[in-house]
Formats: structure tokens, C-alpha cells, sequence
């Protein structure tokens, strides 16, 4: 049976995690996702798992890291300086192919900025933060419902993909309180155990090598090295660098389409507004108060790896609109993709979300 | 017997392993795998750990699970191993360098944690494998690439700083010393809580060829000589007398039972 509740978006997040099977936390205190590991603290222990406050990020990281080679699906939850510091590890983590859930409950920056404010300004950090060339997967809630199952389809996407996931979601939702149902059970896929014969990074066809747990005898070799598929060190080797770090990329981003998840509204508008997060709420409030008017509406619910095909569904689209709270980030993206229409960015940055006048005036400027 | 040993721990097809002749480093993880033997550890139910530095690809020679992060933080992914899965035996190579510079905040963390490892330290008072740059443990005076008109800030005392943070057991050897260095890691593997042994290393490359010390020999010999016993060099500060110019004491400094994490259940 499932359950009604009213709940706060950061505790739907450790709901949702739970319900995933998330049996390891391991955190440092910020604003605003502090509740996400008071919860933890409170819950893991009485489910069995391990929550751990770690001496700073970058050890938080660390510490999620050598928790999911053990088997654990593992979880840290930050905000922007934080996730600033755990770019190094979360490099590492692409490198290595570790599984692991970081959740960016995001706030004003750059630096402390704003602690107790609203943005988003951290998504071209979780996809290009850490150096060198990489993909990762990011899911973005618009409410307390979704927080709840984007963070459980978080774990599982990182152990299909064995790469690190975040859950890119910010002050507003973070700390808001909705309605939400609470399913019995949410679907868990757990990631694959490496197969008798292959090596511990050997690929199948999907580009993702079974899983060397530690402790089950397979004595795998783990580096951020640049690496052969038994996890020996190959650091010269053009060839080797290019045919992994390539394959780390592919096996994500030639899956963005299946990876995709979505919404879209009004097919046939032709103004259209790309959101992701907080922003689709208002956009749900302009089409609530204009129904007469088509106006279309394409919400991402994973932002990378990058859907752009979404933009197709909308084939009478002459305007693009992308409101976000930042200088304008994820509007790239849209205007790397789009084939000749035209595509507003709407930027706001200070703490608050759009209102429903501002969107809706950006509707009659483009008619 | 001993031969036996190094086939069961190590990994053929890695060698030749990347140290430089005449490195300490290869000894202490002789000493190491010698007493993880001793203590009948499987190879399966064992993780090697480490972070970045010559000291730190240790790991990636033994034939267990390891794992190689990132510079300095070593002891934070150990922290994770251990307490997702106390039934594994966590062992930790570092450097003086990954240890104390950038990996100082993690380090004294996880003595204050005290969490059921052994943390090896090789001690080559250089950054060895960026060639030779100072550590926070280059002596003052001695030369480097980053002190090349000699080290003056003070060192740290990795032991004193282990007692201090809280760690159960902690003991410091050399590469000379290969027999009580060897034991000094048994006790540790033994001990519940964490266990730092720090062990004394040549490095001929980055440090002995910079500071007089160019036969490997030499340094070893250095090591032989400036190492006094601690019950000595307490006897001595009771006496009143000064421990001489470039001493250091080798024994072991803490041996206790303390509240630890971690452990196997
Ligand atoms: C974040 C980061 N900073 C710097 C480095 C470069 N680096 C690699 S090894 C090393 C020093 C290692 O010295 P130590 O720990 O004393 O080990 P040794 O090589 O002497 O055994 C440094 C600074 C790095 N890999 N990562
Ligand atoms: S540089 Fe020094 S520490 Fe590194 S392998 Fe050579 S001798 Fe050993």
C-alpha cells in the first residue's frame, strides 16, 4: 500500500534513497542539505547501513567511493562549495567506474554566496567540473514527489553505468514541502558482478564492465591511472588513454536518448520553454492560467546526459525560452541543438524563482 | 618459506614495479607482506589502500583488492572500505608527503576515529615521485627543489602527531631495522583501532643525491646511526641531556586499547 505524506523535498530525498537500498552516507554539514544527512544519521543506522560525517568533503567523497567497492550503494549530499571540492574524487570515480549518488542541493554562488537561497548554478560543474574528458548522469527534480523517485532511479542509473549520478537539485526544492505518495516499493536494478573470464575492466556491449566487489576473490586493481582492462597502470600508450577515456564517454552519452526522461506538453506549440527544476513549476502555472493559449512545455528530469532529440518533439517550435537560475548555462545546450529557431534565455540569479508574470510576459514579447 | 610468501601476496605480471634501485620502499613492503603472512590474513578477505607518491603504487604490486585514489586521501577511502565492510582487513601505504601535506586533515581524522587499519607511512622526508620537492618531513637544512637553499620550516613528528590524534598503536622503524619494523606491523595488524607505523626510507634518488647521501648505503647507514631507541632518548631528556642534531627515535611510542571503529563485528 502506498502512503500519502507532506514532506520536505531533502527528506523525500532520503526517502527515496532508502527505498533504493542506499546503505552508505557519508557527508559534510551545508546549507541547504544539511537535513538530507541529519536523516541519514537518523534512519541508516536503525536499516542496517553506515552513516559517517566525514572530516570535510573531499572525504566525503572518498569515503562513498571505497564504500561502493565494497558492494555499498553509496550516497554524499552537498551544496556548492562542497561539491566544489569533491571534483578531484568525482573525476576519480568517472575513472574507476565507481557507482556512487551525489546530491547538490544547490544555492547562490560563486563561493559561500548565498547559503539559504535558491539556484542553479552548479550544472555545467557536474558535467565539466572535474578535469579531463568525461560524461556523467545528472537528474534535476521539479517537486517533492520527484525528489523522492529521481533519487532512487539515481542509484540505480549509477550502477547500470558505473558513474558517479547527481541529483541536481537546489534550495527551493530542497526545502519546500509537498504531498507525495509513497510507494511500497521502487524498482531497484543492481549493478552487474564481473563474469567469470572477463577481466575487472573489460567491457560488455553496452560498454560497462561487470563489478569486481571487494572481498569476492576477483583481487582487482583499482586506479585513476589510465588503465588496461585488468587495471594496470598504462599511462603512456595513446592508444590506451584514448580507448578508455572514450569508451568512459560513449558508454553514457551514446545511451542519452534511453537515459532521457521527460515531459512534454502542448506538441504542437510554437513557443516552447525548456525547463529543469524549479522552473517547470511556474511554467505549469503559466499554462494553468493561459489554457486557451498553446504554449509548449519540455521539462527535463535528467539534464545530462544531454537529451537534445526532446527538442524534435515540438516540430511547429519557433521559440525556444529556457528560464534558469543562473546567467543562463543549460540554454547552451538548447541552442547547440536547435536548427534555426530562435532560443531566449531567461536568467535569474539573486535567490527567487521566476513568477508566472515574467514567464508569461516572455510568451507575449515572442508573439 | 620466504619465497613462498612473496608469491602468494605478490602480482608477477606487474613487474618490474617502477622504484628506483636502491629505493626503501621495496623493503618496507617486504616487511609489510611479510607480517600481513604472519598473521594469516586471505588474500581475499584483504585491501590494500593508498594515495598518490612512488611510496603510495605499493598497492598495485600485491595480488589483493586495491585501491590507488587520489594524492592525500588515502585514509578517507579506507575510512569508506572499512566501514561499509569491517570483515575486510585494511591496510594503507602513504608517503610523507600524501600523508601529512595534503592528506594532514584526513590523517589526524582518522587516528581521532581510530579506525580498525594499519597505515604504513614511508617516510623519504622528499616528494619523490615529483621529484624531489620539500615535505612537510624534509629536516631543516637539507636540500631540495623547492629548498634549494635548505629546508627552515620545522618538520612535523608524524609518530608524536598519531599519538596525539589518538591512534591505538604507533611505532616508527626504518628500512634498516627490517625485523623490528616487520613486528612493529604485526603488533599493528594485530591491534584493534588504527596503527601507524612510520617507516624511515632511503630515497637516493630525490634525496640522498641532494644531500650528500648518494650511495644508498649511505643513507641507510645515516638511518643506522641517528636512530635512537625512545626508551634511550627518554632516559636521556630525564638525564637532562639533548637529543643530538639530526637524531631521531625509533620504537614504538603508544601501545593502548582505546574505543575504535570499524571493527569486525
Ligand atoms: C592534488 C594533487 N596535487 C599534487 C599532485 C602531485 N604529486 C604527485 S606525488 C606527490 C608527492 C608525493 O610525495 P610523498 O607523499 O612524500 O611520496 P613519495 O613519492 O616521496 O613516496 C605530488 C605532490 C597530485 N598528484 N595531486
Ligand atoms: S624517487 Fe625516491 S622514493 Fe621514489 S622510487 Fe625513487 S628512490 Fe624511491
Amino acid at each position: 500500500m502506498s502512503k500519502i505524506e507532506f514532506m520536505q523535498g531533502n527528506r523525500a530525498c532520503c526517502e527515496g534513497a532508502l527505498a533504493a537500498g542506499c546503505n552508505f552516507f557519508g557527508g559534510y554539514p551545508i546549507t541547504p542539505s544539511t537535513e538530507v544527512a541529519e536523516l541519514m544519521a537518523l534512519k541508516l543506522p536503525k536499516a542496517g547501513g553506515t552513516f559517517i560525517q566525514m572530516e570535510d568533503e573531499i572525504a566525503s567523497m572518498g569515503a562513498i567511493i571505497g564504500a561502493s567497492w565494497t558492494g555499498a550503494r553509496s550516497m554524499t549530499a552537498t551544496s556548492g562549495p562542497g561539491f566544489s571540492l569533491m571534483m578531484e574524487n568525482i573525476g576519480y570515480a568517472v575513472m574507476t567506474e565507481t557507482p556512487c549518488v551525489i546530491v547538490n542541493i544547490q544555492r547562490g554562488g560563486p563561493s559561500t554566496g548565498q547559503p539559504t537561497m535558491s539556484a542553479q548554478g552548479d550544472m555545467m560543474q557536474c558535467r565539466f567540473g572535474s578535469h579531463g574528458d568525461m560524461a556523467t548522469i545528472a537528474v534535476v527534480p521539479s517537486t517533492v514527489q520527484e525528489m523522492y523517485e529521481l533519487t532512487a532511479k539515481a542509484f540505480n542509473l549509477a550502477d547500470r553505468f558505473r558513474v558517479p549520478t547527481f541529483v541536481m537539485s537546489d534550495e527551493t526544492i530542497g526545502h519546500m514541502r509537498e504531498r507525495i505518495i509513497i510507494p511500497d516499493k521502487v524498482d531497484i536494478v543492481p549493478r552487474k558482478p564481473l563474469q567469470e573470464g572477463k577481466l575487472p575492466f573489460e567491457a560488455d556491449e553496452n560498454g560497462v564492465p561487470g563489478f569486481a566487489k571487494f572481498g569476492s576473490g576477483h583481487r582487482v586493481h583499482v586506479t585513476g591511472l589510465t588503465h588496461d582492462e585488468r587495471g594496470y597502470p598504462d599511462t603512456t600508450d595513446p592508444d590506451v588513454h584514448a580507448k578508455l577515456v572514450k569508451r568512459l564517454y560513449n558508454k553514457v552519452e551514446s545511451k542519452r536518448h534511453e537515459i532521457a526522461d521527460y515531459d512534454a506538453v502542448n506538441t504542437d506549440a510554437e513557443t516552447v520553454f525548456v525547463t529543469y527544476g524549479p522552473g517547470a513549476r511556474t511554467v505549469r502555472q503559466v499554462l494553468h492560467d493561459h489554457p486557451n493559449e498553446e504554449i509548449g512545455h519540455l521539462n527535463l528530469r535528467i539534464v545530462w546526459p544531454f537529451p537534445e532529440d526532446t527538442l524534435k518533439l515540438f516540430p511547429n517550435a519557433k521559440t525556444f525560452i529556457v528560464p534558469e537560475l543562473n546567467l543562463g548555462q543549460m540554454v547552451r545546450e538548447v541552442a547547440r541543438h536547435t536548427t534555426g529557431e530562435k532560443v531566449v534565455s531567461m536568467p535569474k540569479i539573486g535567490g527567487y524563482i521566476h513568477t508566472p508574470d515574467e514567464l508569461y510576459a516572455a510568451v507575449e514579447a515572442e508573439k | 618459506m620466504t619465497t613462498r610468501v612473496f608469491e602468494k601476496w605478490y602480482r608477477e605480471d606487474r613487474l618490474p614495479h617502477i622504484f628506483c634501485t636502491g629505493c626503501g620502499n621495496g623493503t618496507v613492503m617486504n616487511c609489510a607482506i611479510k607480517a600481513v603472512d604472519m598473521m594469516q590474513w586471505e588474500i581475499d578477505d584483504t585491501v590494500f589502500i593508498s594515495g598518490i607518491g612512488c611510496s603510495s603504487r605499493a598497492p598495485g604490486y600485491i595480488s589483493t583488492d586495491s585501491l590507488h585514489t587520489t594524492h592525500g586521501r588515502a585514509l578517507a577511502f579506507a575510512t569508506g572500505v572499512k566501514m561499509a565492510n569491517p570483515d575486510l582487513n585494511v591496510v594503507v601505504f602513504t608517503g610523507d608527503g600524501d600523508l601529512s601535506a595534503i592528506g594532514g586533515n584526513h590523517f589526524i581524522h582518522a587516528c581521532r576515529r581510530n579506525i580498525d587499519m594499519t597505515v604504513i607511512c614511508m617516510n623519504n622526508m622528499i616528494y619523490g615521485m615529483t621529484g624531489g620537492q620539500g615535505s612537510p618531513c624534509t629536516p631543516v637544512g637539507k636540500i631540495s627543489t623547492t629548498t634549494p637553499y635548505g629546508a627552515t620550516e620545522p618538520v612535523f613528528d608524524l609518530a608524536d602527531l598519531a599519538v596525539a590524534a589518538g591512534a591505538s598503536h604507533v611505532a616508527r622503524w626504518t628500512s634498516y631495522h627490517t625485523k623490528e619494523l616487520t613486528k612493529a606491523i604485526e603488533t599493528g595488524l594485530a591491534t584493534e583501532g588504527l596503527s601507524f607505523i612510520e617507516a624511515m626510507v632511503q630515497c637516493p634518488t630525490a634525496y640522498g643525491r641532494r644531500n650528500k647521501l648518494r650511495q644508498v648505503t649511505d643513507q641507510v647507514e645515516w638511518m643506522r646511526t641517528h636512530a635512537i631507541l625512545l626508551q634511550k632518548a627518554r632516559r636521556m631528556e630525564q638525564e637532562g641531556k639533548p637529543i643530538p642534531e639530526e637524531h631521531f627515535t625509533v620504537g614504538e611510542f603508544i601501545h593502548r586499547q582505546r574505543p575504535a571503529m570499524g571493527v569486525r563485528r
